[in-house]
């Protein structure tokens, strides 16, 4: 089994041609001591109809979302992909090729990262974006390390409803660069203004929140805007659910600088957080400070007008021990994916997703609110996604729930033990009445069950 | 005219074309369920465009694109070899690509079991001891495995070891994740046979006693070559009490004949979209797990996939973890195509993937250097470099060279790098190029070599038959345009 | 073969930017070698905002200079305060390859130890310079 098209009889001929016996005598700059004595220790090849059976068992046993109602949101988000999406991203012409730096032979992929780099723009109210980051962590990430910039030092001030993983992540990257990472205290659900006014200093580079944050709940983004500009310190949006963003003000709107977060959302799979699609996005003045790569428009030898990748001069390639970002490859397909799925949604389309989103969430909010026992914890306005106290620990209603064919929400305790027992539900357009109602009976039911108890 | 026109350019208002589910629920006024200074004024002013339109514009698109199902790709450092179909039917089955990151592990066995085995696969392919699967790229590797590096040293009271050494050959992804981890970068320097200079080596090493933190290398080097050294250096950097960090870019020359565990290394990060088949996806996504040695698993991220008696969970990270290095377990779908790899080519056939990769580069190379000046005449492995200054001297470059290719529907070989060889070509054909392919590569390269020295004006007008010519990229860079604009003259309502 | 013209009434320094002197002021920019070698220039980053307000000492980091394909440093060749900067290369980059020793100036500094022009090389020991390093 194997995709080396040429047979033992052609490999003998080319040795033949290349003046040698054997392969070994190709490897013999390796030598003795750092060889292999023996085979890998793999399993046997597979032809490939009994790979086939053995992948399709392996991927049965996982609860896929069709076979499961799901209300799990916390980062990564069920929404309806259009069958014209995969068809097109997944054209070989597109996945099989490298990054475009031949743009003679390449205008396909740099034309249509152009156009994503515009969209992304357009829903985020900035004024330029990059070709893609890994994912919204990351994203992130390099947000605050635009914001340290080369000497990598200062304050990142970070929401304590910024993603637990993105926090995470933002600690690990702090410690090694050399930047101190502050976290920001809530009140009822939302970044503290009293907390983040005392923390901010001189020494404060970035001040980062997101938006919807990790509760679902919407910030007052002009109020932290107004205290994090009274400094110098970049204001840094982070975006985890951008169906958000067809019905929710843009970050461009209420004085973002930076716009990082995660587009999964946008016409990507699950695939089990992986792989994801981080956006960047910025005002004008940081275009040549950003991370990762950026298509241009250009004209060509005969006038016409073309694509390339440019302003290369920021990348590792070139800045090399200078560079602030080292990313190279990056989330392409995805961007691609992304921006396929906004064109075919459209203006008029991406704002019914978010409208459709936020009614949906609203409706199941507002119904698991008058079971007994159920509370939601915060009062701010929220997009499609909530938190609720619950009556029993999020753990046991969640496996009654997969007992239902439900896919509970994410339980909130081990993130946020101050909470107690409590469960983030995330409601998109891809969960229909049928599907909440049954949630709600089950919630019901489970609570009334364990009080019998 | 062959300019194709932006999506935005299209459609007209009132057009669209994905459809939403019927709103089942009863609806309220918007400004009800939340107030309105949290809506959006006016709707972002995406495309009003029919689904006709958008299957032809993106499929035009697809076909202004060259990737290796359309032809020769010997893109150096890259490895682009062919990307088996059965992978991208198994990234796409539903119980893989429906799968949300945050369900209970009793949920995702099947996941958990596959990322389970991929790990120990990786681990024995690499000869290290643990994997992470998190990093989503080879760079996001590289600063994995440094942070790794880091954390080890401060763990035994030596974080004052600050200097990390960097081959001058080295991807320019080296120097800048060093930097970012917090390291200062010190180039060594080359021998005469394309190695690291052991001299060079051995100078730096005493000029910087008790500060050395790694050195990173690749192995084969990026002039496609195996640096016969490799036990010597490893020796005297730990002897230095550095770490040896294996740049896993040009591991598709050494499967089953050597890993980075026998050679001494002690990290070393992999580009599964480059030695494992999946596509590169004009750009990403990648995977860059890192591998490494049993001293450096208390510091690995987490958490990890484990085998428990009641199957297979996640394992949290200890004390001494990095943490995290992104959210999630990591580019998921990109490691079921690699895992599909592995399985489909078993023990022996990722031994013939690397044997006949170093074959297919010695046969063109061979070939070829009567044409082009060989800097290192010695055997290669997966890919060698060509430098066009015998071309340069009558006029047409090794960017001249790389765009006459393009007449040909041959994709050009990485030019201008590594930075040590002056006009370089960097030729990787990979395992997955049938003969006849080679040959007629070779008679092309032949064929514009004679071109540059009789007319090279030729090679100075190429490309000739690409949709767009050479395009300005000093233009680009002085006046970005990086985005479209909305005209408000152009609204036909 | 690269461009090699140097005026003989400037100074330079060995990262290649040139100084001339009018009275206590000294103009500085980078030198046609420089600006040959680079290629195109597309960007600068300058201290635009800095003028009369920056203490420059010989040797400093001033700014940055991007081509295409390259990216280089800029560091102040003599000691001064910062009086101006040229704004036009804002716009217009491409003056420091068109006219490096007029059009392409970047600084006027008010030199505040003169006796540091001693350290410079005059026109014969740049021009023997950069053949000695092989340019």
């Amino acid at each position: 089994m194997s995709y080396v098209p040429n047979t033992a009889a052609e490999q003998q001929e080319m040795l033949r041609a290349v003046g040698v016996e054997t392969i070994e005598d190709l490897l013999k700059p390796i030598s003795p001591e750092v060889r292999l004595q023996r085979a890998l220790a793999l399993p046997k090849a597979l032809p490939e109809p009994d790979l086939r059976r053995l992948m399709l068992r392996m991927s049965e046993e996982n609860a896929d979302l069709d076979h499961y109602a799901s209300f799990l949101g916390a980062g990564s988000y069920e929404h309806i992909i259009p069958s014209v999406v995969p068809h097109l991203y997944k054209r070989s012409e597109f996945y099989t090729s490298y990054t475009p730096y031949q743009p003679e032979i390449s205008q396909g992929m740099l034309q249509a990262i152009y156009e994503f780099q515009t969209m992304i723009c357009q829903i985020t109210g900035m004024d330029v974006a990059n070709a893609s980051m890994y994912d919204g962590s990351t994203a992130v990430v390099e947000a605050a390390l635009l914001a340290v910039g080369p000497a990598g030092v200062g304050d990142v001030l970070v929401s304590r409803a910024l993603d637990p993983q993105y926090r995470a992540t933002l600690r690990t990257y702090a410690w090694a660069r050399g930047f101190t990472y502050r976290e920001i205290g809530l009140e009822d659900g939302a970044t503290s203004l009293a907390d983040l006014e005392a923390a901010l200093t001189p020494q404060t580079k970035a001040v980062i929140i997101q938006q919807p944050n990790f509760f679902g709940v919407l910030e007052d983004g002009r109020a932290i805007e107004r205290l994090t500009h009274k400094t110098s310190a970049l204001y840094v949006v982070a975006i985890t659910e951008p169906a958000s963003l067809g019905v929710i003000t843009a970050p461009g709107e209420y004085g973002a600088d930076i716009v990082a977060g995660e587009g999964q959302s946008l016409g990507s799979p699950l695939g089990y957080g992986g792989p994801a699609l981080g956006f960047f996005a910025s005002r004008d003045q940081f275009v040549r400070r950003l991370p990762g790569r950026l298509v241009g428009k250009t004209v060509d030898d005969r006038g016409q007008e073309g694509y390339v990748l440019t302003l290369q001069t920021r990348e590792q390639h070139i800045r090399r021990e200078r560079a602030t970002s080292n990313i190279c490859t990056n989330q392409a397909l995805l961007a691609l994916a992304t921006t396929i799925y906004l064109a075919a949604l459209g203006k008029a389309g991406f704002r019914e997703l978010g409208v459709q989103c936020l009614r949906k969430a609203h409706y199941a909010h507002d119904r698991i609110a008058r079971i007994a026992g159920y509370r939601p914890l915060f009062t701010h306005p929220y997009f499609d996604e909530f938190a609720i106290a619950t009556p029993l620990p999020p753990e046991q209603l969640n496996a009654a729930l997969r007992e239902r064919g439900i896919i509970g929400g994410y339980d909130l305790s081990a993130d946020y033990p101050e909470l107690g027992d409590a469960m983030l539900f995330a409601v998109t357009e891809a969960r229909t009445r049928e599907d909440i109602d049954a949630l709600v009976e089950a919630l019901e039911e489970i609570a009334g069950t364990a009080n019998v108890n | 005219m062959s300019t194709e026109q932006l999506i935005f350019e299209r459609g007209a208002p009132g057009r669209r074309a994905a459809t939403l589910p019927t709103l089942d629920i009863p609806e309220q006024p918007l400004d009800s369920l939340i107030p309105a200074a949290y809506l959006r004024a006016e709707p972002a002013p995406l495309p009003e465009v029919s689904e006709i339109e958008v299957v032809r514009h993106y499929t035009h698109l697809s076909q202004r694109n060259f990737g290796v199902d359309q032809g020769f790709y010997p893109l150096g450092s890259c490895t682009m070899k062919y990307n088996p179909k059965i992978n991208e039917d198994m990234a796409s089955l539903p119980g893989f690509a429906r799968l949300h990151p945050l369900e209970h592990e009793s949920m995702t066995q099947g996941a958990l079991q596959l990322l389970y085995e991929l790990e120990q696969y990786l681990a024995e392919i690499s000869g290290m001891r643990r994997v992470t699967l998190q990093p989503a790229a080879g760079a996001h590797g590289e600063i994995t495995g440094l942070m790794i590096i880091k954390a080890y040293h401060e763990s035994r009271g030596e974080g004052h070891r600050n200097i990390v050494l960097i081959p001058d050959g080295a991807h320019g992804t080296n120097p800048a994740s060093a930097t970012l981890a917090g390291y200062t970068t010190v180039e060594l320097r080359s021998d005469a046979r394309g190695g690291v200079d052991v001299a060079h080596l051995e100078e730096v090493l005493a000029a910087h006693d008790g500060k050395i933190a790694a050195l990173m290398m690749t192995n084969p080097n990026t002039l496609g070559l195996f640096d016969e050294n490799i036990v010597e250096i490893a020796r005297r950097v730990h002897e230095a009490g550095g770490q040896l960090y294996y740049d896993g870019a040009n591991s598709n020359a050494i499967l089953g004949i050597t890993r980075a565990g026998d050679m001494g290394f002690d990290v070393v990060h992999f580009n599964l979209h480059k030695t494992c088949s999946t596509p590169h996806g004009g750009g990403g996504p990648g995977a860059g797990p890192v591998g490494v040695a049993e001293h450096l698993v208390p510091f690995l991220p987490g958490p990890l996939p484990a085998q428990t008696e009641d199957g297979y969970a996640w394992e949290d990270a200890g004390p001494l973890s990095i943490g995290r290095v992104r959210a999630n377990c990591g580019n998921f779908l990109v490691l079921v195509r690699a895992y599909t790899y592995i399985r489909f080519n078993g023990p022996d056939g990722m031994r013939h993937v690397s044997e006949s990769a170093v074959l297919n580069a010695n046969y063109v190379m061979r070939a070829l250097q009567a044409d082009y000046d060989l800097p290192y005449d010695r055997e290669c492995m997966h890919e060698f470099v060509f430098s066009a200054n015998r071309q340069k001297k009558r006029g047409a470059t090794a960017l001249d060279i790389a765009k006459r290719l393009l007449d040909f529907g041959i994709h050009p070989p990485t030019i201008y790098f590594p930075l040590v060889v002056p006009e370089a070509m960097m030729i990787e054909p990979t395992e997955t190029e049938t003969r006849e392919t080679l040959d007629t590569f070779i008679a092309v390269m032949r064929q514009i070599a004679q071109e540059a020295a009789e007319r090279p004006e030729l090679l100075l007008e190429a490309p000739h038959d690409t949709v767009v010519g050479r395009l300005d990229q000093t233009l680009a860079a002085r006046k970005p345009d990086l985005r479209w604009h909305t005209q408000p003259v152009q609204t036909l309502a | 073969m690269a461009n090699t013209d140097v005026p003989d009434d400037l100074k330079y320094a060995d990262t290649h930017e040139w100084v001339r002197v009018q009275g206590d002021e000294a103009t500085i920019g980078i030198s046609e070698y420089a600006q040959d070698e680079l290629g195109d220039v597309v960007y600068l980053d300058l201290p635009w905002d800095d003028a009369g307000q920056r203490e420059l000492r010989i040797g400093d980091h001033f700014g940055d200079i991007e081509s295409v394909k390259a990216t280089s440093e800029l560091f102040i060749p003599i000691s001064g305060t910062l009086l101006r900067v040229n704004d036009a290369l804002k716009a217009a980059p491409e003056q420091v390859n068109s006219d490096p020793y007029g059009a392409g100036w970047m600084l006027v500094v008010k030199l505040s130890d003169p006796a540091e022009l001693a350290k410079l090389m005059d026109a014969a020991a740049y021009a023997k310079f950069l053949e000695s390093e092989g340019h």
